[in-house]
């Protein structure tokens, strides 16, 4: 990011609370309906302790799911790219498989593993592997025609091309897609938790708002965004270091 | 020699392997010895890269026999180097390490690799010198001009010392100068250490300059309709082009090739 841009995140998000502020203010919105940014900033400094308890629980758990995923994701992803009988098999039930709400295999992970963390973990991982799948395997499915051809008459096995061409090549969209998987990731436990655990963001924004404790709800929101923020920072940094030929070099590209 | 290197024995080949798929050649025959300097010109859509694929065993003839080296070509010969029009260099390798790539693949380079990197280093810096690119061998791909990349996409082809090397129209895409440069710098390395080459070119003059050999192919589906020897005396260089019996030799294929179409297109060919 060039340096004139440097503030730029921040002024906007500024801005966004300075707006929100007002507004709330200005058109006397109740705290139980929307409370102001600066409420839930208090709050989330009152409950700063639980808030801390509960965010380690929902990082771990969304990193847990996250790793399973990469794992899975990368294995699916080069089963799907390098064969393309395994593509045509898998693709319709991987289609199939995002299409379904995870929300919706809580109840039935919680059947299979109680409440809790498990559950939390595996949403995580559920909701996150498929972008990791589809970039893995776009990745090694592109080689052109004329480089196969090249390292075919070099007598190059098949593990060959995919360690020599096939993996670098789907770095640079591997790492997009980590950056995207995180975030979802995030979507995935707090989910969860918030059907079905009593640790973790999801079950203490969900207790708060039982409480009718608006300003605590919305500085977990604030804390699960920042957390999603802060994941994805960390794998941009990666991204761009990693992979600096897919952007010719040049950082903002 | 009486025995050919690369022995076309009736070639036909269909893509899809039905029956009745049109042919993409028919009845193809060539025999190129050890060493041999063959150009293949033809209009567009003929065959020629095909046929290029059908010696170095990507794929199989539908019909006939391909031979190398005295033997039935029956999958990917590993004595090949190729190179094309666009040069697919690795974007992620720098130049030098897109030239070591055949050496990390190719026995017995491959399980040397990790004793001798430097001493083959060494000698893809060679080869990168020899084509001008010398100083230019950390850089990336990306770095480099549309004609470097061609030269290191030579050098990839020529690094494991193939026995065959197919070119299949690689200076199609450079300006004159560029391309003519290049004809100098394939034609001293083939001096050098005389390989047999198969160059695809859609460039008659191209084809006089480096050859030994010119064939001439239909419409499709592709058919050898001429095979036209050049007697021109080596190293050819840029006089060469200006020599009457070079041009006249441009100037003799280019009416047998409008001939040979005039005729082709007679016979319903579409
Ligand atoms: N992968 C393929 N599948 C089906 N048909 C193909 C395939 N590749 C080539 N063909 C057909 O075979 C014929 C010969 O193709 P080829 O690429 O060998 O021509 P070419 O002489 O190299 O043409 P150009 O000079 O334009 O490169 C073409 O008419 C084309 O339609
Ligand atoms: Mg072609």
């Amino acid at each position: 990011m060039s340096r004139r841009f440097q503030y730029s995140p921040w002024v906007a998000s500024i801005g966004l609370f300075v707006v929100w502020e007002i507004l709330v203010r200005g058109l006397n919105v109740p705290s139980y309906v929307l409370p102001t940014p600066s409420a839930s900033f208090v709050a989330a400094w009152v409950f700063r302790d639980a808030i801390w308890m509960h965010a380690v629980q929902t990082l771990l758990t969304t990193l847990g799911g996250f790793a399973i995923a990469v794992v899975f994701g990368v294995v699916l992803g080069s089963l799907v790219g390098s064969s393309r009988a395994i593509y045509s098999a898998a693709n319709p039930i991987l289609i199939g498989f995002n299409s379904v709400p995870k929300v919706a295999l809580v109840p039935i992970l919680v059947m299979w593993f109680g409440i809790g963390t498990v559950p939390a973990v595996l949403t995580a991982f559920l909701i996150s592997f498929f972008p990791i799948v589809v970039n893995v395997a776009t990745g090694l499915a592109t080689l052109e025609p004329e480089l196969r051809d090249v390292l075919r008459s070099l007598g190059a096995s098949r593990l060959d091309v995919l360690l020599k061409v096939g993996f670098p090549r789907s770095l640079p969209f591997f790492f997009a897609s980590l950056k995207v998987a995180v975030t979802l990731a995030f979507v995935g436990s707090v989910m969860s938790e918030t059907v079905a655990s009593n640790v973790g963001m999801g079950y203490l924004m969900m207790s708060a708002s039982s409480k009718f404790n608006m300003p605590l709800v919305f500085a977990g929101l604030l804390v699960i965004a920042a957390m999603g923020v802060a994941m994805y920072g960390v794998f941009s940094a990666i991204e761009l270091r990693s992979t600096r030929w897919a952007t010719r070099g040049s950082p903002t590209a | 020699m009486s025995v050919a290197f690369v022995d076309l024995d009736h070639v036909k080949l269909r893509y899809g392997g039905n029956a009745d798929a049109p042919l993409a050649l028919d009845e193809t025959s060539m025999k190129i010895d050890k060493g041999e300097f063959v150009a293949v010109v033809g209009p567009s859509g003929c065959g020629k890269s095909s046929l290029l694929k059908l010696v170095s065993g990507l794929m199989p003839p539908s019909e006939g026999n391909v031979i190398v080296n005295d033997r039935e070509v029956s999958g990917p010969l590993k004595i090949v180097g190729m190179a094309f029009q666009n040069p697919t260099l690795l974007p992620w390798r720098t130049t030098l390490d897109n030239v070591l790539l055949p050496l990390e693949i190719v026995e017995p380079y491959r399980g040397r690799m990790r004793g001798e990197r430097k001493a083959f280093e060494e000698k893809a810096m060679q080869l990168l010198a020899k084509v001008g690119l010398g100083g230019f061998e950390r850089k990336f791909p990306w770095e480099l001009s549309g004609g470097m990349q061609q030269r290191a996409s030579l050098c990839r082809s020529l690094i494991h010392e193939p026995d065959l090397l197919m070119l299949d129209e690689p200076f199609g895409a450079l300006d004159a100068f560029t391309r003519e440069e290049l004809w100098d710098i394939l034609q001293g390395l083939w001096m050098e250490r005389p390989f047999t080459v198969i160059l695809v070119t859609h460039d008659l003059r191209e084809a006089v300059y480096l050859a030994d050999t010119i064939y001439v192919m239909s419409n499709r589906p592709g058919k050898i309709l001429l095979r036209q020897q050049n007697p021109l005396p080596r190293p050819r260089d840029q006089e060469t082009t200006f020599r009457q019996d070079f041009i006249d030799l441009v100037h003799a294929l280019k009416n047998q090739i409008r001939v040979v179409r005039s005729t082709s297109s007679e016979g319903g060919q579409s």
